[in-house]
């Protein structure tokens, strides 16, 4: 009836082995307690059924002891389940400083991805073994979810901003990639593969594709195409602050306040760009919402992300 | 019957139209309710079977539907699938009726097998355990558990339920519209949900909301009712820490239901204008935000699913001291479980959205809020294993339903810490794991819950008993076909087997799987075909039935000290309450229950 029949999905990444730890023992109190509380109803059902009708049992209306221990114990049990699970859910939100970047547009019904170097994938995400890979994430239309069974992760993308994930996976071979969120019509059709290679074989599999210029050359060409030089150019008196070494960088705002450049502080400023208005700046710019797509959003953000690291306009 | 001596308490005449139609009897209208959430019980099931046979046998024709003459003949059936996946928009030709359209060569279409499992959902929650545990019970129950005559407003109860009819008859429209019923799933995520464009419905989504706007404006006059009754119409004696605990599960309930409602009818009234207004409440182009929905819906969501258990927590605890022969132990601890129970409900929304990007930080606040509603729920069970704990236990079908109803939400409530706990929830999401604990909680909660009101309090509301054999052969086939059904699905959840999927063999490492699909569904079949028996059981019985004594089970509680079926006006004297609901064997005196009624 089960053909090869396994309990969890293969664990491929560094997350899967401590998520199915935290499973495991959340199974073991299950079990203990459900088995406890049925063995309980059974003895009771069995010694205490009515043999009489005139048999009386005696009255126990509570028992203090007995009721603070059956608070308690759960509290703890349940605590240490907090502090167990929220360890593995910090560390599991923050990648690494050295994690990979790629970018996933979802949409009605497929995952289109880009990679920092150009390459870009329907339904299938090539990434090295051993590498942490960190994923920016957006969609053109309705929420999906970027759902890896094997890596035991799991992020929604939701339509107005960015959302991020990361993992590393430790095992090569070919993982399901599925959309969680019910989408729409086609929802369960949403299926692709997350092919996981060796270094070696990845770095084969970058150079072999037929589209090799790097994301931030397309996100460039991109720039100048939307004309966003003719006021963000890297000269004094512009009317827009110039994008050079800004990434990543706390810049001050018209109100005072301040901000820090990341994907999302650029996307809201190409699509809501007078809301977060740098200091020194008239809100002058018009807005791109419509007219860019979360695709070349993401390319024009590698673009500036490029900047950052000392290239020029 | 000759009940010419029943209308000793009522001075006007009544017709047949303002007995049993408009009626502003409290216990009419109970039954009214009763009757209502039980029609749509056997639509919702019906539903969930066709959504069971689809994941089983993926894409073949359905019984009866498909054997129709109306049908393509099998071998023609390939070649019209692969047609199928690639213009499923595409098929709306003149030339087919409703259902050559929903289920072409009677397969399900993927557009008309996302219509179902959300319409299942939506009637399941909103027009089944809500109408049967709140509006049947709520109404029948209170008025006579306190010991007062009739609701505090008969006129505000009449018309709840009509205008909870007509939001049934809206939400059934939506079947017949263009474009098919709302396909959103029952969460109704925006944007899928505020744009036509992504699903291809139009019609059947708004008129999803309207019926749902209708519905809460009837809830919100039944919560104001009872709560009103209850404060106000006790009767002489009955103070709060008398009360039955049914009767403060209600009216918790009552509460949960006054302030959650409004926020899901105004986050509906939103994506209502969001469709049909053009405003842009969740539409990013506008400045929205589709996270505001998720927060709005399950801001009242969490609270919901209370308001669909505790009843039933209620009902337990009133059924099982009376077959245990033994007061409720820790009869103050369980009201304050359930008071702290309906308190967390409202801080613990977010859980449902680990995965939608929320900071950690109040991703951790909103995990360590869900922990802790375990400590209530394992008050409530173990006391209610105290109560069984020494008594001389009669296992009648009421008390065996209550028993599964205890042991169903143990399950239920342990896999719900699975949920809260957030590494593993981002895991577990949006998998059938998720449809597992729903249903434990829901199915094998509220609906065993709701088997065992009806079984404890038929006598009284219909005059009769219902009939024990086939009330035994119903408990012991819903019970294990029950577990077949649901059981398995944590195993599927755990191998990764998504909700809300059209075909699970699409998936190559679902594959596998196929074996236990065929087997739930098949259990889905005999849970849901031995309902039958409980119906049939419902119905012959409230008019075949055995004549019922007044206290067929030596109760304590004053609806059993009133004349069965209690008159217009219930009591025959005003009753005056001595003591609480569950002294049972008290020590030196004849008898072993001693009704609220008699001074001790």
């Amino acid at each position: 009836m089960f053909k090869e029949f396994k309990f969890f999905p293969e664990q491929a990444s560094t997350l899967a082995g401590e998520v199915d730890l935290l499973f495991y023992f959340l199974i073991a109190v299950s079990v203990f307690f459900s088995s406890l509380i049925f063995f309980l109803i059974y003895v009771f059902a069995v010694r205490y059924r009515r043999r009489s009708e005139d048999e009386k049992p005696q009255q126990i209306p509570g028992m203090l002891k007995l009721e603070l221990a059956w608070s308690i114990i759960p509290l703890i049990l349940t605590m240490i389940v907090f502090v167990w699970g929220a360890t593995i859910y910090f560390d599991s939100y923050t990648p690494p400083k050295d994690a990979m970047e790629v970018y996933v547009v979802g949409k009605q019904w497929m995952w289109h991805i880009q990679h920092p170097t150009g390459q870009r994938e329907i339904n299938e995400l090539h990434i090295p073994v051993n590498q942490p890979v960190k994923l920016t994430m957006a969609t053109e239309d309705v929420i999906h979810s970027f759902y890896v069974p094997a890596f035991r992760v799991k992020k929604d993308v939701v339509p107005g901003r960015y959302t991020t994930m990361w993992f590393e996976a430790t095992k090569t071979g070919e993982f399901h990639l599925f959309c969680a969120e019910y989408c729409g019509t086609k929802h369960s059709a949403m299926i692709g593969k997350v092919v996981v290679q060796e270094p070696a074989a990845y770095q084969d599999w970058l150079s072999g594709g037929t589209q090799n210029e790097p994301l931030e050359v397309i996100g460039e060409k991109k720039f100048q195409q939307f004309a966003c030089q003719t006021c963000h150019a890297d000269k004094p008196n512009s009317r827009g602050p110039s994008l050079v070494g800004i990434f990543g960088e706390s810049i001050k705002l018209q109100n005072g306040q301040s901000v820090v450049v990341d994907e999302e502080y650029i996307r809201e400023s190409v699509l809501e760009p007078n809301s977060k208005v740098a200091a020194g700046y008239k809100p002058v710019m018009p807005t791109f919402k419509g007219q860019v797509s979360e695709v070349s959003l993401l390319q024009i953000t590698a673009y500036i992300k490029s900047l950052a690291k000392g290239g020029s306009n | 019957m000759s009940e010419a001596s029943a209308t000793v308490h009522t001075t006007h005449e009544q017709t047949f139209v303002s007995k049993y139609i408009i009626s502003f009897d409290h216990k009419m209208i109970g039954k009214q309710f009763l009757m209502y959430g039980l029609i749509m019980l056997l639509l919702g099931g019906a539903l969930a079977l066709m959504v069971r046979w689809q994941l089983a046998y993926p894409e073949k024709p359905l019984p009866l539907i498909g054997a129709s003459e109306n049908y393509l003949e099998n071998s023609e059936v390939t070649t019209f699938m692969d047609g199928l996946w690639d213009n499923w928009l595409s098929q709306d030709s003149d030339d087919q009726n409703w259902l050559t359209k929903r289920m072409p060569v009677g397969i399900i279409t993927p557009a008309f097998y996302n219509a179902l499992f959300t319409m299942h959902a939506t009637i399941m929650v909103f027009f089944v355990v809500m109408p049967i545990l709140v509006g049947a019970f709520g109404n029948f129950l209170i008025p006579l558990m306190i010991g007062t005559k009739d609701m505090a407003f008969p006129a505000l109860n009449m018309l709840s339920f009509w205008v909870a009819v007509i939001a049934a008859l809206i939400m059934m429209a939506g079947f017949f519209v263009p474009g098919g019923h709302a396909a959103t799933g029952w969460t109704g995520y925006p944007p899928l949900s505020s744009d036509p464009t992504w699903t291809g419905v139009d019609w059947g989504q708004n008129l999803w909301c309207i019926s749902l706007i209708v519905l809460g404006v009837s809830s919100l006059m039944g919560s104001i009712n009872y709560i009103t009754t209850i404060l106000n119409m006790r009767a002489p004696g009955m103070t709060l820490m008398r009360m039955p605990l049914v009767i403060w599960s209600l009216f918790i309930v009552a509460i949960l239901l006054l302030l959650a409602l409004p926020v899901l009818t105004s986050a509906l009234a939103m994506l209502v204008l969001d469709r049909l207004a053009g405003t842009t409440f969740f539409n990013i182009e506008g400045g929205g935000d589709p996270l505001l929905w998720q927060h709005l819906f399950w801001f009242f969501g969490h609270p919901e699913v209370y308001i669909l258990i505790l009843p039933a927590m209620g009902i337990a605890s009133e059924i099982i001291p009376v077959f245990a022969r033994k007061p409720i132990f820790g009869y103050k601890a369980m009201v304050y479980a359930m008071a702290s129970l309906a308190f967390l409900g409202w801080i613990v929304w977010g859980h449902h959205m680990f995965q939608s990007g929320m900071n950690p930080t109040l991703g951790a606040t909103f995990m360590i809020s869900t922990m802790v509603i375990a400590v209530p729920s394992a008050i409530k069970t173990f006391n209610w294993l105290g109560t069984l704990w020494g008594g001389n236990i009669k296992f009648s079908i009421p008390m065996l339903n209550s028993i599964a109803f205890v042991s169903m939400f143990v399950i239920g409530g342990l896999s719900g810490i699975f949920m809260a706990s957030n590494a593993v929830d981002i895991f577990i999401h949006d998998t059938y794991f998720i449809v597992a604990h729903i249903h434990y909680v829901v199915f094998g909660g509220s609906i065993f819950g709701i088997f065992a009101a009806v079984y404890y309090w038929f006598p009284k509301m219909f005059g009769r008993m219902m009939n024990n054999k086939f009330a035994h052969i119903h408990f012991w086939i819903s019970i294990v076909a029950f577990n077949c059904t649901f059981f398995p699905m944590h195993i599927l959840g755990v191998g990764g087997h998504m909700r809300r999927i059209y075909n699970p063999m699409q998936y190559e490492f679902l594959q596998n799987f196929e074996g236990m699909n065929i087997f739930i569904t098949l259990s889905a079949f005999v849970l849901g075909f031995g309902q039958l028996i409980f119906l049939y059981n419902a119905f012959y019985s409230a008019f075949k039935g055995k004549k019922a004594e007044d206290n067929p089970w030596k109760a304590n509680t004053l609806e059993w000290s009133a004349p069965t079926p209690p008159p217009h006006g219930n009591f025959l004297t005003p009753p005056t309450v001595y003591h609480g609901p569950y002294e049972y064997s008290v020590p030196d005196m004849e008898e072993d229950f001693l009704p609220q009624i008699e001074k001790r």
